[in-house]
């Protein structure tokens, strides 16, 4: 077990170096900087002084190790735009966007469970049919169009939701948060539906196979000849069964929820890192992007790092073949 | 199926043809799997009408919505169905400009299938040449290749879509590289899963011993096995570029505003979409998910169809 999890966190930790390299050599190596950083007005003596300044005329593995060495001291440049450390936008930012991610996973286990256990219960009859056209069509719907049309019908026609914004926010340990309030509740029910949406027809999706595999397995028929009730049987010996499935996957998704909550904070104007980071694409705010990248990246070893190691706690089976191998 | 099968037996006469009109051709086999299906068969039909509508784009549409001597400014924002001072029926509305949202949509619809298709199609050139050379060389080739597969798919599709395009900014080659390093990794992946499985059998073998050269080996008898789990992925992942492009040049990072395809409509609509404008949003996209949900029919059942696991 030690093994694997050094040899896993090394494995992450190579991974976090070859992602700071590909996203200094993107932003900083593809795109020349000098156009961007440099006021054009200025001579050759000035703009030559300013390359030096910003240490452009080292070789360029000087400067990944000057970038490197400043991104270990969490300092990813200023904001053109804001002039503030970009990696403090970031963070400033990061609390409202993972409330909304965290509410629209909330939202897909909530219904996608309970919908899915009742398709894969009695996958031909109406019912569960109805769930499984309506999950194809979740799968399909692209979010942003999605987000419109709940706009169109919740916030303009039915005039019940607001459509903009967090509302009012109360602050938890110097944290605001939008869903302890009435009214940032009533902000957060749209973008979070919004982004739960999708995910919640994979959770129904993932549901219902578990459900229709682990009913035919001998410790369920054993259960019901015992003489349980077919409500224990199901929420007590099923469930536990594809629980494990389901949170694994779950938990890698969570990261492309927080992705995908780039789009939904556009529509919701939701001020999240991911309405940030597009419009710093807008007006090229390179030290934003860079600070957004490499946040995302962080966050995203470390979910799938976490996401490896419980599961290896959950299913013992992932232990053994890397002992064997 | 029995009254589809018919015909076939009965025009041979022949007594050892008969015989062989028993045992289906593959083809006709896989045709009238697929067939099983009704919601599948609508979706392909779906489909094909589309993409012929956006192919001819040109012939069909009631106005051209880029020539500007056709449009009338005072038209604009019609709801549906209203008549124009041009003296046309907007079927589904005008934008802002004046534009008839129909002809909008058939135009849009040609760039957004024309992205998708040009992006499924290089992306599974690439993707599978690399999954291929993966599978067959193995060793180092093999874990380099899936070692930058593996990074890529860890990363959701849209922030790798958003990356490059912040990076090379916008227009049609930009957004369809984007998709292109997007979606390959998908393929790759998929073409080695089932290369490897393949590599070790037999023909593979003899073809060795024949003395053929690796890239006769490679594309003429592994590949061709290793087809039917490919063709799923091609048209999921059609879909998913299709979506993907739409979203981002929602955003207004994908396409410039000369490409108008359906997720810019969309977008110029959104303005309007608080004041109760609805149709200028509505439309394009019912086009985008009529499309999507389409190709989203056909790839289920085709994955049924060619999962050997499920061969009845």
């Amino acid at each position: 077990m030690a093994v694997y999890l050094i040899r896993r966190l090394l494995q992450s930790i190579v991974v976090v170096f070859v992602m700071t390299l590909a996203v200094f050599l993107g932003v900083y190596a593809i795109g020349n900087p000098v156009d961007i950083l440099i006021n054009p007005d200025f001579d050759q003596a000035e703009f030559e002084r300013a390359v030096r300044a910003l240490g452009l005329d080292k070789p360029l593995w000087r400067q990944y190790l000057v970038f490197l060495g400043n991104a270990v001291e969490g300092n990813l440049g200023r904001s053109f735009v804001f002039n503030e450390p970009a990696i403090r936008l970031i963070l400033e930012r990061m609390p409202a966007t993972l409330e909304l991610a965290l509410a629209a996973m909330l939202i897909a286990v909530a219904f996608g469970i309970p919908l899915g256990m009742i398709a894969g219960y009695k996958p031909n009859s109406i019912t569960g049919r109805t769930i499984m056209a309506g999950s194809i069509l979740g799968f399909s719907v692209p979010t942003f169009w999605q987000g419109l049309m709940l706009i169109m019908v919740f916030a303009v026609m039915l005039g019940w939701l607001p459509s903009t914004g967090r509302g009012a926010t109360v602050a938890v340990l110097g944290v605001p948060v939008s869903f302890l309030t009435p009214d940032g509740l009533t902000h957060l029910v749209l973008p979070a539906t919004n982004l739960a949406l999708f995910k919640m027809s994979l959770v129904i999706r993932l549901t219902r196979a578990g459900m229709r595999e682990v009913l035919l397995m001998d410790f369920v028929k054993f259960a019901r000849a015992k003489g349980l009730g077919p409500a224990r049987v199901i929420l007590v010996h099923v469930l536990k069964n594809i629980m494990i499935p389901v949170v694994t996957v779950l938990g890698l998704e969570f990261g492309s929820v927080v992705a995908f909550s780039v789009v939904t904070e556009s529509i919701f104007a939701w001020p999240g890192m991911g309405k940030l980071i597009i419009e710093s694409i807008y007006v090229l705010d390179r030290p934003v992007i860079v600070a957004y990248l490499m946040v995302i990246v962080f966050m995203f070893i470390t979910i799938n790092l976490v996401v490896d190691m419980l599961y290896s706690v959950l299913d013992p089976r992932v232990r053994l073949v890397e002992h064997k191998a | 199926m029995n009254e589809a099968r018919e015909p076939t037996a009965a025009t041979v006469t022949d007594a050892g043809a008969e015989v062989l009109a028993a045992v289906p051709s593959p083809l006709w086999r896989f045709a009238s799997d697929f067939a099983e299906s009704r919601l599948a068969v609508l979706g392909l039909v779906a489909f094909l009408a589309i993409a012929g509508i956006a192919v001819f784009a040109d012939f069909v549409v009631p106005q051209n919505p880029y020539d500007l001597a056709q449009l009338d400014i005072l038209d604009n924002r019609l709801p549906p169905g209203t008549k124009g001072l041009s003296g046309m029926t907007y079927l589904l509305g005008t934008d802002d400009q004046g534009r008839d949202m129909l002809s909008g949509i058939i135009y849009g619809l040609r760039i957004s299938l024309g992205v998708g298709a040009a992006s499924a199609v290089l992306a599974l050139l690439i993707g599978m040449s690399l999954g291929l050379l993966a599978a067959y060389f193995g060793g180092r080739v093999d874990s380099l290749i899936m070692r930058v597969v593996d990074l890529q798919l860890s990363f959701p599709t849209i922030l790798i879509a958003l990356i490059l395009l912040a990076m090379l900014g916008q227009g049609v080659d930009k957004i369809v590289f984007a998709l292109v390093v997007v979606q390959g990794a998908y393929y790759a992946r998929t073409v080695r899963g089932s290369a490897l499985v393949e590599r070790r059998k037999e023909y593979v073998e003899a073809a060795r011993c024949l003395a053929l050269g690796h890239a006769r080996i490679v594309f003429r008898h592994l590949l061709p096995n290793c087809l039917p789990p490919l063709i799923v992925v091609v048209t999921v992942q059609m879909a998913h570029a299709i979506s993907l492009e739409a979203t981002l040049s929602f955003l207004g990072i994908g396409l410039p505003i000369t490409e108008p395809s359906l997720g810019l409509l969309i977008a110029n609509g959104f303005g309007y979409m608080l004041s109760g404008k609805y149709w200028i949003s509505l439309y394009p996209g019912i086009a985008l998910l009529i499309v999507i949900v389409s190709i989203n029919l056909v790839g289920d059942q085709l994955r049924d169809v060619l999962n050997p696991r499920l061969r009845r």
